[in-house]
């Protein structure tokens, strides 16, 4: 059965999107703004759909498309998606809209602005289906150029020195791991993820790697790590982990606040996902190796970038920190889940639960930071762009409706038992407690951080007496409120019901977790 | 069919000579047709001929007693690069729309070029092939010394006795080889089959290559390349940098290479770590490459980062030709088409689209001009060059770069990583120029707002738009290219090098 493509119409829908705008975009800023959102719920749409016809039951990758394309080189059009692609899709197409709404008030070059979104998005759904390193890495490199344009063109006083650190640093990653992969390619002729990771699995492929590349004087153990580091590198940087975060804080700050909220909601997640689609599978081995201090970067990640946001004075470096902070947990559950624990079957249940935690919380990332950004963004409008920590006071009292929402969404980072943010931690924590006490024990310190600049928020923002300045200062329009329900709905239902996301995905970790076999 | 290619060329040069005064509209169609017609034989023969072999165009002797026959043929080699020519050749008359001065006397020079670089490409006898490389230097003379800008007669002269020079040494080294081999026949096929000497081809070996290699811009004989692309006009500086530099880098692959294939060997000992000239001329291109990259990383002069980058770009493709497998080899053939394309558009952008309209290269002036308000095409045109270039997954640079790197991975694993530095470098280059020139922030406000910038034509646009969807195609589909790059690089007349080290 010839199946309908609809990974490729998905990937294709903003790509046309992005077309019809830069062409017909003329002077019309509300039908740019407008096609824009259309195309990205058409794109919506096409994801429920495939969430509609996903068999959760298997754990296995669907809606394959496979053509050949570069034959000699390896490279071949595979696309599909198991229940980590189909989370990726879902969250990718949430977060996009909600980008979308919150650069409402962009008011240059509108149709371009509108145009290199959606050709985020499109390198975003590529990213997450390819099966083929050279169908994957093409949407991976392209997404930063859309990017590096938002942050360039739309950003603060800072953008310029911004945007190139992101550039340089995202590339440098991108090189090694591209020079890694070849070097596996010229060893195993094979591109193809699935393929490797199945050669991994049965121990074959660093032997081969090995044989084929005779490094001058290196002993295989250091070939099979010097390809890790190249690989690590590429997702290190973009997730980011300590020390190779540093170009986050100052992109974030710079870039547009509806543009962050694509940076923080979905490209971040790239990395993550390449850390489980392709680390995790292919060089499982080499991560077990350096067990130790991978669990204590991510601790650093964690602790350390909580910390930073305690200092923060700017509403946008703390969520860019508390990103940082929340991504570290990601990372926290996937090493943990490396460690070996020498039988088959001990501590499995375990394993699973903090995968689970994992992909949970990615998706739970993706929903309230993005939200919370979408926040800061709707504050910069009424004031004019000002969104000091202390350049406000009291606005309980004249925006009510903003403080009840935004208070939600705060509520739900801190990981409040009830919303998104909680079962995901919990999870993780859950998991990775037997497996890896110490780095789990040390990494609660980033949860105190959190609640204490949370809280700090709430306070010196919303509470206390008002600052006469924003006496004046409009609460939350109807239409707001409208655009607001569906992501404030989905922290409840996350929160009460996780199940929904769970269904989905279950049987894919439960494969990903039995497949790490060292 | 394909020796149309050459005669339309110097048809249409003398049509444009013979043109009443005075009619520069119509000279400039005149030329275009010509340029059309020549690329459209080419991809004729391309479609039809799908295999790469090579393929006898025509055959007739011409100095019998000397054994010099006029033998025109292509593979899929020539075949590549003549696509190229023809690409490059339409695309830098619709740029050079704009010239008034003389327009005639500089189209026919143009076509005069283009009619000899095709002659190269299609050479199959070695003397023919040499009458035609020496041909192509003197309207490049002419073409930079009369339409030039920035020090014109400095630039062409130095890129005349460059080639000069290096002309000499291939010329030394190819009546060697012809005298001894029995002074019997200059086809490249009978002197390939003959079994010189070990010890006569790792003399000859270098010679023919470094003279070769000096048009190819091999560090430390580049210095011409950087002053001359900047002098030369805009047309002539993309067909430079487009096409004439390729030449020598043929000239190194189709003659050097597969005449003394023995030369490439070990000496049997080691001097600083290099073992044989591969060694040595893969560490001159390694050195090219980074040492081409980070002098444009410092240039303030747009068209000398252009420049610059080409010199880096050109590293790629003796890299290739040295890492000997087949990757690499086909990897440097694929970036020889790549390189030309992308050399040509970004020259048209820095050249045409900005300096013709601002007079001013300097990139800190053009910063404070906000040029990506003013000219947003040119902006967008150099945005998606410099992202071709940089050597971005979806365009032909990715792929070319790409199988040389793997090529080097086998070859010299330790220089892939340098390589790997020097992508890191190209894209800080492109970057900076990018943003210096289009998107700096125009800010303090003391610049006085000139006189509006004349508005993009059309001709200019659609030159962009063949130069972007050439390398768009090849980046996708780069099959197309190396269906018959491949078997050409099979042929018997690789044989030589194949029995070396070929992988």
């Amino acid at each position: 059965m010839i199946a309908f493509p609809w990974i490729t119409l998905l990937t294709t829908v903003p790509i046309v999107g992005a077309l019809v705008l830069l062409v017909l975009g003329g002077r019309n800023k509300n039908l740019a703004r407008w096609s824009a959102l259309a195309f990205s719920f058409v794109a919506l749409v096409l994801t429920l759909i495939l969430w509609r016809h996903f068999d959760p039951a298997s754990g296995s990758l669907q809606f394959q498309e496979r053509h050949a394309w570069i034959s000699p080189l390896g490279v071949e059009y595979r696309v599909g998606i198991d229940g980590l692609g189909l989370l990726m899709l879902l969250l990718s197409s949430i977060v996009v809209p909600i980008g979308m709404v919150a650069s409402w008030q962009i008011e240059e070059r509108v149709p371009l602005y509108y145009s290199l979104i959606l050709i985020l998005q499109a390198c975003l759904f590529g990213t997450f289906t390819a099966l083929n390193f050279f169908h994957w890495f093409i949407f991976w490199e392209l997404s930063l150029i859309p990017a590096f344009f938002l942050i360039r063109l739309w950003g603060g006083p800072r953008r310029a020195s911004a945007s190139t650190q992101f550039l340089i640093y995202t590339m440098v990653g991108s090189i090694t791991l591209l020079l890694a992969f070849i070097a596996i390619f010229l060893a195993t002729k094979k591109f193809d993820f699935i393929d490797l990771a199945a050669l991994a699995q049965n121990g074959q492929l660093m032997p081969a790697v090995i044989g084929k590349l005779a490094w001058h004087r290196f002993t295989p153990q250091h070939v099979a790590l010097v390809l890790f580091a190249g690989a690590f590198l590429g997702f290190a940087v973009k997730v980011p982990i300590f020390p190779f975060h540093t170009w986050l804080p100052s992109a974030y700050c710079e870039a547009p606040t509806g543009t962050t909220i694509l940076l923080t909601g979905a490209m971040s997640k790239m990395g993550v996902y390449g850390f489980l689609r392709i680390l995790l599978p292919i060089f499982g081995a080499q991560m077990q190796l350096v067990l130790t201090p991978l669990l204590w970067m991510a601790v650093a990640t964690i602790v350390l970038s909580a910390y930073a946001a305690l200092a923060q004075k700017d509403l946008k470096r703390i969520f860019a920190y508390s990103s940082i902070n929340h991504l570290g947990y990601c990372l926290l559950g996937i090493f943990a889940v490396v460690k070996f624990t020498g039988g088959d079957t001990a501590l499995i249940a375990e394993k699973y639960a903090a995968m689970n935690g994992v992909f949970l919380q990615m998706f739970n990332h993706a929903l309230t930071a993005s939200t919370l950004f979408w926040f800061v963004a709707m504050l910069e409008k009424r004031s004019g762009g000002l969104r000091g920590l202390d350049d406000f006071g009291g606005l309980r009292k004249v925006a009510p409706v903003f403080t009840g929402l935004m208070g939600i969404a705060l509520f739900s980072t801190l990981g409040l038992p009830g919303l998104n943010g909680f079962i995901g931690e919990f999870l993780i924590f859950k998991g990775s407690f037997p497996l890896a006490t110490w780095a789990t024990s040390f990494s609660v310190l980033g949860l105190l951080a959190t609640a204490i600049f949370i809280l700090g928020i709430l306070q010196r923002v919303f509470s206390g007496p008002l600052n006469e300045r924003w006496a004046g200062l409009p609460d939350l329009t109807a239409g707001e409120r409208l655009a607001l329900a569906p992501a404030i709905i989905l922290m409840f239902v996350l929160g009460l019901y996780p199940q929904a996301v769970l269904g989905a995905i279950n049987n894919t970790v439960m494969q990903a977790v039995q497949h790490l076999q060292f | 069919m394909l020796a149309w290619t050459i005669y339309i060329s110097f048809l249409g040069a003398a049509g444009l000579l013979l043109l009443p005064r005075g009619s520069v509209g119509a000279a400039r169609v005149l030329a275009l047709l010509t340029a059309i017609a020549g690329f459209a034989i080419t991809l004729t023969v391309f479609v039809q001929h799908r295999t790469g072999e090579m393929l006898t165009i025509t055959r007739v002797p011409w100095l019998p007693s000397l054994g010099i026959e006029y033998h025109l043929a292509a593979d899929g080699i020539s075949l590549t690069l003549l696509l190229l020519t023809g690409i490059i050749a339409i695309t830098s008359i619709l740029f050079s729309w704009d010239i008034e001065d003389r327009a005639k006397e500089f189209l026919a020079l143009f076509l005069l070029l283009i009619g000899a670089v095709y002659g190269v490409f299609l050479s199959y006898d070695l003397f023919l092939l040499f009458v035609f490389y020496e041909i192509v230097i003197i309207p490049k003379y002419f073409l930079i010394a009369i339409w030039g800008s920035t020090r014109r007669e400095y630039g062409a002269m130095k890129l005349v006795l460059y080639s000069f020079a290096g002309s000499a040494m291939v010329l030394i080294g190819l009546i060697a080889a012809y005298v001894a081999a029995g002074a019997r026949s200059t086809s490249l096929g009978d002197l390939a089959g003959f079994p010189f000497s070990l010890h006569f081809q790792m003399a000859a070996f270098p010679l023919v290559f470094v003279g070769f290699a000096v048009l190819a811009g091999m560090w430390p004989l580049h210095t011409w390349a950087p002053t001359g692309h900047v002098a030369a006009p805009t047309a002539a500086s993309m067909l430079l940098a487009g096409v004439v530099m390729k030449l020598g880098a043929y000239g190194c692959l189709r003659v050097a290479m597969t005449l003394f294939p023995l030369g490439l060997g070990p000496w049997g000992f080691h001097v600083l770590g290099l073992g044989s000239w591969r060694d040595v001329f893969a560490l001159l291109a390694v050195i090219g490459i980074l040492y081409g990259g980070l002098v444009a990383l410092v240039q303030k002069d747009f068209k000398f980062v252009i420049g610059y980058s080409s010199v880096s770009h050109m590293g790629f493709i003796l890299l290739g030709l040295m890492t000997l497998n087949q990757l690499g080899l086909s990897g440097a053939v694929l970036q020889m088409f790549s390189h030309g394309i992308l050399a040509g558009l970004l020259f048209a952008v820095v050249g045409r689209m900005v300096y013709a309209r601002t007079h001013t290269r300097d990139l800190a002036v053009l910063g404070a001009m906000d040029l990506n308000k003013a000219i947003p095409f040119a902006a967008v045109t150099f945005v998606i060059a410099g992202m071709a270039s940089m050597g971005l997954p979806g365009f032909s640079g990715f792929w070319a770069e790409l199988m040389v790197l793997v090529g080097v991975w086998r070859a010299y694993p330790t220089f892939a990583v340098c390589v790997g530095f020097g992508i890191v470098v190209g894209v800080a280059y492109i970057w900076r120029a990018m943003q210096k020139a289009f998107f700096a922030e125009a800010g303090t406000g003391s610049a006085t707002p000139g006189p509006p910038l004349p508005p993009i034509t059309i001709p200019e646009r659609v030159g962009a738009m063949v130069l972007i969807g050439a390398s768009v195609l090849v980046g996708l589909y780069p099959q197309i290219l190396l269906n018959v790059i491949q078997p050409a690089l099979n042929s018997p007349l690789f044989e030589g090098l194949r029995k070396g080290s070929w992988q």
